[in-house]
């Protein structure tokens, strides 16, 4: 009698698994929250401080770097002109037409530095790369979050999709069974959140140190005990643009502490 | 990149007042314990000393060894007496100097 339970089981669950990832249910718009909500109230109190959050070191590294040399960020974006960047952090990623792919804020940044100041690329997660991306993050700080996933990007964003709804690694776990179906309840002792990278690029405590969504997101990875993709690569940037258009309309609160 | 400072001092106080200072600073205070991905132990590499020196003299000072975090953040108190500067140092154990200055006016 046991055993032919068990076997219904089984049979029950592969039938669940096997539905396509179009029919899985993304996260409900009214079920939204902010990572900040999942955090000790010590470290939601380090983030909200502006002097003690240490990621300012990053934002203020970020500045002076946009500011830095003849040809500097800020000769075309300076914060009065039309080229200022607020809002801009919170439209990426986003399809760039001249380099055929999906770009996030770090790849548009190197594109600026290839296209207009004849610099060579800042390598993914680079000290000054990380700087830059915090200052420029930090001007869309309170602002909703609001990306395109129409035209050229609805590919990217079917592919990271896809990657978020997949089982995978040794754990055999995919990002919806945490982030979905059993947030607010406890990992070890941690709370799990639901994942959303409103708080990126973040200083994350663990790390002691400011990181990119790209580098947690490997952290992810390797946590279900999968080989994780590197920093800034193609499926990264899609599941980023999943993500950030998952997260509907949650203010940017970059630079964010996490644990 | 380099160590990038943050302070927060008033700029203005009055003689006898109670002035909270704050200081941070961009370091990893690596501990020497760690190993990298390829079982390399990463070098120690700390800041061990800092200093708060008012128009001169020593008013704060604090020691630091490998179980401070990363990016060490102090806050303490000091009192306005006259006008000058407030200088804060920190001095890494590879004998390197990061330092910062800010005016204060006392009246």
């Amino acid at each position: 009698m046991k055993r032919w339970w068990l076997v219904m089981l089984v049979v029950s669950q592969a039938s669940a698994e096997t539905r396509s990832f179009a029919e899985r249910p993304d996260l409900p718009t009214d079920a939204v929250q902010s990572g900040t909500l999942f955090l000790t109230p010590d470290t939601r109190a380090l983030q909200a401080d502006d002097f003690a959050n240490p990621g300012y070191l990053w934002v203020e590294r970020g500045e002076e770097l946009f500011a830095e040399g003849e040809n500097s960020c800020s000769t075309c974006h300076a914060a009065s002109s039309e080229g200022a960047l607020a809002g801009a952090a919170a439209r990426y990623p986003q399809f760039d037409a001249g380099e055929d792919t999906l770009v996030n804020l770090e790849g548009r940044i190197n594109l600026c530095r290839q296209r207009y100041q004849q610099q060579p690329a800042l390598a993914y997660e680079s000290q000054d790369l990380l700087a830059l991306a915090a200052y420029v993050t930090s001007l869309s700080r309170g602002l909703a979050k609001n990306v395109s996933i129409e035209g050229e990007a609805a590919a990217y964003f079917q592919m990271g999709r896809a990657y978020y709804f997949q089982r995978r690694g040794q754990l055999n776990l995919a990002c919806n069974q945490c982030h979905d179906d059993n947030w607010g309840k406890q990992l070890r002792g941690d709370t799990i959140s639901q994942g959303h990278p409103s708080a990126w690029p973040a200083y994350r405590l663990e790390w002691q140190t400011f990181g990119s969504l790209h580098r947690r997101i490997r952290d992810c990875d390797s946590g279900v005990r999968a080989k994780p993709f590197p920093a800034g690569s193609e499926i990264y940037r899609s599941l980023e643009l999943y993500l950030a258009w998952r997260m509907r309309q949650l203010p940017l609160e970059s630079p964010g502490i996490r644990r | 990149m380099s160590n990038t400072i943050r302070i927060k001092a008033p700029g203005q106080a009055r003689r006898g007042e109670i002035m909270e200072l704050k200081a941070m600073i961009r370091h990893p205070m690596e501990t020497g314990y760690r190993r990298d991905l390829y079982g390399k132990q990463i070098p120690e590499d700390i800041l061990d000393r800092f200093e708060c020196r008012y128009n001169g003299e020593v008013v704060f000072s604090a020691e630091f060894f490998r179980a401070i975090a990363a990016d060490p953040f102090l806050t303490f108190y000091t009192v306005a007496t006259e006008s000058g500067t407030l200088e804060f140092r920190w001095y890494g154990q590879d004998e390197s100097v990061h330092s910062e200055v800010v005016q204060l006016e006392v009246e």
